[in-house]
């Protein structure tokens, strides 16, 4: 198996180098031997795929076999290790996460080479940058980080799967994050070859819109399970925890959500060219620069599973593709010239500028606290720390000013909305918004007594402003259809959804966007205590009475078992009964905790077995009630299915019949 | 007498703000226990979970539980916030405070975000008007609509397009 992977790597190493040689040389031949010469580097760029999925299927297959002549599987897998996470054995170091890396961009690229008819000289310069991409990445799994390489010993037994890795969600985690990690290397490669060829049109742009959205689903996805992941496994009942690799996989979001609002001034008004550009390259920079934290070890993280010197060549590769940009946008400026003209500050175009300079400042913080510590010890010799205090005093308000945008942004029509307009669009969302901070104070929110309270209490009230306008926007728009077609309201409203996928997706993401606020809102009302409890031993937390019934325990194959038996009363009725376990694994010899979550609409009861006090010997049980949690689930669900709706092509063209005397104002479609 | 009632309230939502921020500044004065859940929180746990003080929850974790032991006994023995924040600093290291200082290098951690919120602000509002004062490329032949009329061929061409 290690020969077959080895080979196939090195012929990817080849193919790849050759995409990118012949493919630059067939740009630069006219004529058809240019073009010959084109769809060989093309097909060699298709080969790629081949040889990666071969040594990606090896790298596999041997995990399978307890292949352990590998070093790679000796050091992440054992023989009990059950199927799925065999297979998650593939990205859960650090040769194999770069091979999946490797795998995953190469899959990209065969999708986009295989698609070289919608515009064959745009993307011949995307693939020759794709091809660049794929050479450092198979260069680096062909000298420095080797997933073949042999062990100096033979031994029996694998060292086993890191136990936080052994877990459902890992094996859909990673997968999702890096299809959106890898995802923005697409919209890249596009913007660079734009730049480079001066690509005539706004063309590249709608093409790097759709490929943009599908990544940015993906990154989404793979965070908000990493979220998860975290409330399931670690224990400590929390979701985001601003550690840097948290970190790492936020920042290209927060750039990637920008672009996907910037670029529709680009597309409707011929604005924020450059702009757009440096979005996209950032976007793919601080991708990389995600990867180069968590495998370089510079900055230290709870999720580095896997640290070793190949930082280095992420900084070179950084630095080289930085100085790429910047010389093609030097060389090519002139190009990007665009028609700025903003008529009102009351329009949907300066909307889009504040959302972008909120964006790009949460960002910019993120990546500063990220690094932080690193620069306060080159520069004063002193370790500090940047956690969640910092991170909360800046995130915070700046994602309550975005739920502001988000709410007023949509209902502003291209240059420039009336205050008529505005106040008519508003009057029932913010009575409604209105409405819900004076309910919460009723039930009791006193938002003068604590900050946090404060915060709630806005980002309730924004998040329902967020929800009622989308409602109003859908209401208003079913009701023009309605009136003219005579279907009812929700035929009309799903008709209207039809025409116009991409405005209507997007409503329905923001929609989403508000739910997880309004899931994040309940943290500050988070209740736990935690208690060494013995057999009928109880403790009681808000409504709930916890009685401990039992403590049992098991033997798997891959791990021990123990779990407590804790009986849950509500108001003095017994409601259920949970199982909070905690497991020892063998082959690696660390125990892990898997809490039981309770999950009800209005939040979740959390119940973890700790393990044994080590002076007394009795086990420690912690509670958590965690109000609301289960809502950010539920938004990101809804933000999925908006992105999936929003990708989906309109059902029929978009009819402009706008009277002769308005000149140029195509507002409101298709955004 | 519009523009006064205008006026007055505005500046009785002025004063309801600045009201409401000295509210919001002079808020945490409380009792042990929220003290010690807000210093627990102002505090990491240095076993190296990289987790807040009072979220570490590895059991047996050799240092959570005396560093929970420590504060209540600052607490208890009347030592005001600082007091006790310096001494687990000198016992644990800088890294022990979970946000950099708000003096000396650390106050660059904290400024840097708002700086660049500023500029950002102020470059966009810069752009903003260069934008708005670049003269509009007027339509030949055809007057232009103002007003009421140009808001209905607006909600009019809105309409239309977005089916």
């Amino acid at each position: 198996m290690s020969q077959v992977g080895s080979f196939a790597l090195v012929i990817a190493l080849g193919l790849a180098a050759y995409s990118f040689v012949f493919g630059i040389l067939a740009l630069t031949i006219k004529g058809p031997a240019g073009e010959r010469l084109g769809e060989t580097a093309r097909r060699a760029g298709v080969a790629v795929f081949a040889a990666v999925a071969l040594a990606a299927a090896a790298l596999v297959m041997a995990a399978f076999r307890d292949d352990f002549s590998i070093e790679y599987i000796l050091q992440h897998s054992n023989r009990d290790l059950s199927g799925p996470y065999k297979f998650a054995v593939l990205w859960s170091g650090q040769e194999g996460s770069l091979l999946f890396w490797s795998l995953l961009l190469s899959a990209y690229g065969f999708v986009l080479r295989l698609r070289h008819k919608t515009d064959q000289r745009l993307f011949a310069y995307a693939s020759v940058i794709i091809a660049a991409v794929q050479i450092f990445f198979l260069l680096i799994l062909n000298v420095a980080a080797r997933p073949f390489a042999l062990s100096a010993v033979a031994a029996p037994d694998g060292n086993g799967l890191n136990p936080l890795l052994q877990y459902p969600e890992m094996v859909i985690h990673p997968p999702m994050l890096y299809l959106g990690y890898v995802g923005f290397t697409v919209p890249f490669a596009f913007a660079l070859g734009a730049l480079i060829m001066k690509y005539p049109g706004e063309k590249w742009i709608h093409i790097t819109r759709r490929w943009t959205m599908v990544t940015w689903m993906f990154l989404t996805i793979g965070i908000f399970l990493g979220a998860h992941w975290a409330y399931a496994v670690l224990g400590w009942g929390g979701y985001w925890g601003w550690d840097p690799v948290e970190n790492a996989s936020l920042m290209p979001w927060l750039t990637g959500t920008a672009f996907l609002h910037s670029v529709m001034m680009q597309e409707k008004r011929g604005m924020l060219k450059i702009w757009n550009m440096w979005l996209v390259f950032g976007t793919f920079m601080l991708s990389i620069l995600g990867t180069l934290l968590t495998r370089s070890g510079i900055i230290s993280s709870v999720h580095a599973f896997a640290q070793s010197s190949i930082g280095s060549w992420f900084t070179v590769f950084l630095a080289l593709v930085a100085a790429t940009c910047a010389f093609f946008f030097v060389k090519n400026k002139a190009h990007l010239k665009s028609e700025h003209k903003l008529e009102s500050l009351l329009s949907r175009e300066s909307s889009f500028l504040f959302n972008n300079l909120l964006f790009v400042l949460a960002c910019f913080t993120v990546l500063w606290g990220t690094w932080f510590p690193k620069i306060s010890e080159w520069v004063k010799d002193q370790k500090v720390t940047v956690g969640p205090p910092f991170y909360n005093s800046v995130a915070v308000p700046v994602t309550l000013l975005l739920l502001l945008l988000t709410a007023v942004g949509p209902l502003l029509a291209w240059r420039k909305t009336s205050f008529e307009s505005m106040k008519r669009n508003f009057m029932w969302p913010s009575i409604g918004a209105l409405a819900v901070g004076l309910g919460m104070i009723a039930f009791g929110v006193r938002p003068w007594n604590d900050l946090a309270y404060f915060y709630s209490l806005m980002a309730a009230m924004l998040a329902t402003l967020v929800i009622l306008t989308v409602v109003s926007e859908f209401i208003r728009g079913g009701r023009v259809i309605s009136d003219k077609t005579h279907q009812n309201l929700l035929a009309s409203m799903m008709h209207l959804w039809h025409r116009n996928t991409r405005r209507y997706g997007g409503y329905i993401v923001h929609f989403g966007v508000a739910v997880v606020i309004m899931g994040v809102l309940g943290t500050p009302f988070n209740k736990d205590i935690e208690k060494e409890m013995g057999f009928g031993d109880r403790v009681t937390l808000g409504q709930y009475t916890f009685i401990c019934q039992s403590y049992t325990e098991d033997d798997k194959p891959n791990y021990e078992s123990n779990w407590a038996i804790i009986n849950v009363l509500k108001n003095g009725k017994q409601v259920l009964t949970m199982y909070p376990e905690r497991r020892f694994y063998k082959a690696s010899q660390q125990p892990q905790t898997i809490p039981q979550i309770e999950s009800s609409y209005w939040g979740d009861l959390y119940v973890v077995y700790e393990g044994l006090n080590q002076d007394t010997g009795r086990p420690i049980i912690k509670a958590h009630i965690n109000p609301m949690v289960p809502w950010i689930w539920m938004g990101l669900v809804i933000m999925v299915f908006g992105t999936i709706t929003a990708l989906v092509p309109n059902a029929a063209p978009v009819r402009v019949t706008a009277p002769a005397r308005v000149q140029a104002a195509p507002v409101g479609a298709g955004d | 007498m519009s523009k006064f009632f205008r006026k007055s309230r505005v500046a009785r939502g002025l004063q309801l703000a600045v009201l409401s921020a000295v509210v919001v500044l002079l808020m945490g004065a409380g009792d042990e226990t929220a003290r010690f859940n807000d210093l627990g929180h102002r505090m990491m746990c240095v076993c190296g979970c990289s987790q807040i003080l009072l979220e570490c929850n590895h059991v047996g974790c050799s240092y959570s539980d005396r560093m929970r032991a420590e504060l209540m006994a600052g607490l208890d023995k009347g030592d005001n916030d600082d007091l006790i924040l310096q001494s687990f600093v000198q016992k644990y290291g800088t890294v022990v405070i979970a946000a950099p200082a708000t003096k000396g290098f650390g106050r660059v951690a904290w400024v840097m975000p708002f700086l660049a919120l500023i500029v950002g602000v102020i470059a966009t509002v810069l752009l903003v008007r260069a934008w708005r004062s670049r003269p509009a490329a007027a339509p030949s032949g055809v007057a232009p609509v103002t007003g009421p009329e140009l808001d209905a061929f607006r909600n009019q061409a809105q309409r239309d397009t977005e089916l």
